[in-house]
């Protein structure tokens, strides 16, 4: 029986077992196939992509960082070329627009389930051996350190397991790399595709064929809300959904895909989407604890990397190009130890510091109090001003015989009416606050 | 049926499934009858659970899954048995 048993240990041992298919799965896995190494990519869907969702676009640096010739060879959609703010009021809006047709483009919408399996056969091009509809349901523990994984089906042994296994990330968890998720360190996505004929994108968009427009929606039915809305244009279908941080839901009791309809039937959004098909409807959570909701990120035969390490920058919508780094670190990592033949963790704590020498720490390091900020003013940041901007422009705006003297006293009275001077004296405080804490 | 179940339920229709003839998703019906919030009543994105009064427990429509994860963080106990559907099973993104 024991003879039986390392004898299949044997069969079954790779230099290294990458646990979920996703841009930090694909990402690690194919550095270390470039490197020679024996890899192998579990995925639990039925191709990588299946069970994958985000807002709509992936930034085309860190991509080519991969992939050096996706722009030609992978399913793009469009190419970003402008960045829309709306501060929806209850029924009005200001919007702020920023356009620039870059040589270079910054980021392209693309569809997951085509992108990612485009990414994942790129990878077995390279040598990745990628093992679908196979669910890791736990992690194999010996002397204290990871040496395989456990499926539905067999066990598999390897060096060292790298968990890119997403947001619930249930095996770094399993081995106390992190404790249970907080409500108020995710954010609960909903989002729709909406079919719609190219020209009328083009036209509501005031976009040509292959470029792109991303919509950040703040307020409308989100108002006072920690909860942001986003439209991403696809060649022939526009993306529309949110993002509510979960404990809002609780405390408020509310129910995600209502208030996506209430942001679809806002006057500002509604002739947007006139007339279109709805396609697909999804749901996904974020990860937005940041910096100190960050778990352990390596230990013995392990590393964790992605959306299961919270590699998340929300306030720059920024998620699969930590995914796609960090997977590179990670693999990177793997091939020094796999060299070195010594997979504990001393050796790979050289996943952290290349980590911390990487965009990816200094970034998260950069927004650490954000969220807490955020959690604070939710009320105020994206409620009470996202009100007042929009009610001074439609005092500036209005024509009805008052004197504008007159507009303007009032709208400054409102002002201290409304918030108090020690709350408005609080909020100027928690932005410099934030602002000194991201700066210095 | 009201209209924002009706809504939800169409939002469903076109989402691709291979549902399993298990549950995935195993609540504690002791915790669920103490529960006080019912968070995973309002939370899902797929309406997934529905308290019945009458029979004081919980429904579990497993099979609308989309496979956030909400439900497992929301649980005022943490009492919810959550695991991925097998690997065959469960949703099938086709744009995401």
């Amino acid at each position: 029986m024991i003879e039986e048993n390392i004898e299949k240990k044997d069969q079954n041992h790779v230099d290294v077992i990458v646990v979920g298919g996703g841009p930090a799965g694909i990402s690690c896995a194919i550095t270390l196939a470039r490197a020679g190494k024996d890899v192998v990519l579990i995925e639990r869907g039925k191709f990588s992509g299946s069970k994958n969702v985000f807002g709509g676009a992936i930034y085309a640096q860190p991509t080519r960082e991969i992939f050096p010739n996706f722009e030609k060879e992978a399913p793009i959609e469009r190419k970003n070329i402008e960045h829309k703010y709306a501060l929806l009021g209850e029924d009005d809006s200001t919007v702020i627009s920023y356009k620039k047709r870059h040589e270079d483009p910054v980021s392209y919408t693309v569809i997951r389930a085509k992108f990612d399996r485009w990414m994942a056969q790129e990878a077995k091009k390279e040598g990745v051996v990628i093992v679908e509809e196979t669910v890791v349901r736990e992690l194999i523990v010996e002397n204290e350190c990871v040496v395989g994984v456990r499926t539905e089906l067999e066990d598999y042994y390897c060096n060292i397991v790298v968990l890119a296994d997403g947001v619930n990330s249930l095996l770094a968890k399993q081995i106390g790399l992190r404790g249970d998720i907080e409500p108020e360190d995710v954010a609960v996505s909903v989002k729709e595709v909406i079919k719609l004929d190219k020209e009328k994108i083009n036209d509501r968009f005031l976009i040509n064929d292959d470029e792109g427009c991303i919509y950040e929606l703040f307020g409308g039915p989100m108002l006072g809300m920690l909860g942001l809305g986003f439209i991403y244009t696809n060649e022939n279908s526009i993306s529309i959904g949110l993002g509510i941080t979960l404990n809002e839901l609780v405390e408020r009791k509310i129910k995600p895909y209502e208030i996506l309809d209430k942001v679809k039937s806002h006057p500002t959004i509604a002739p947007l989407i006139k007339d279109g098909e709805v396609i697909e409807y999804s749901a996904h959570l974020i990860p937005e604890g940041g910096f100190k909701k960050v778990p352990i990120l390596y230990g013995a035969g392990v590393m964790v990397c992605g959306d299961a390490a919270m590699f998340v920058n929300n306030l720059h919508w920024e998620g699969t190009n930590l995914a796609m780094i960090s997977g590179k670190l990670a693999g990177e990592t793997a091939i020094i130890a796999l060299g070195r033949e010594d997979y504990s963790e001393n050796t790979l704590a050289k996943y952290q510091e290349k980590l911390e020498e990487s965009f990816i720490m200094k970034d998260l390091r950069t927004y650490r109090d954000l969220m807490d900020v955020m959690h604070d003013k939710s009320e105020d940041f994206l409620g009470y001003y996202p009100k007042k901007i929009n009610s001074f422009f439609e005092m500036f705006t209005s024509v009805n015989g008052i004197p504008k003297k007159d507009l303007y006293w009032k709208f400054i009275k409102s002002i201290f009416k409304d918030r108090g001077l020690s709350a408005l004296f609080s909020d100027f405080t928690s932005i410099i606050k934030l602002l000194w804490s991201i700066l210095r | 049926m009201n209209d924002s179940k009706k809504d939800l339920e169409n939002k469903l229709y076109t989402v691709k499934y291979n549902p399993d003839s298990e549950s995935h998703l195993t609540p504690v019906p002791e915790s669920c009858a103490n529960c006080r919030s019912k968070a995973c009543t309002f939370v899902c994105p797929a309406g997934v659970y529905e308290w019945d009064e009458e029979n004081n427990r919980l429904i579990v429509n497993y099979e609308d899954c989309l496979e956030c994860g909400a439900c497992r963080i929301a649980c005022e106990d943490k009492s919810l048995s959550w695991v991925y559907p097998k690997g065959t099973k469960g949703v099938t993104f086709k744009q995401g």
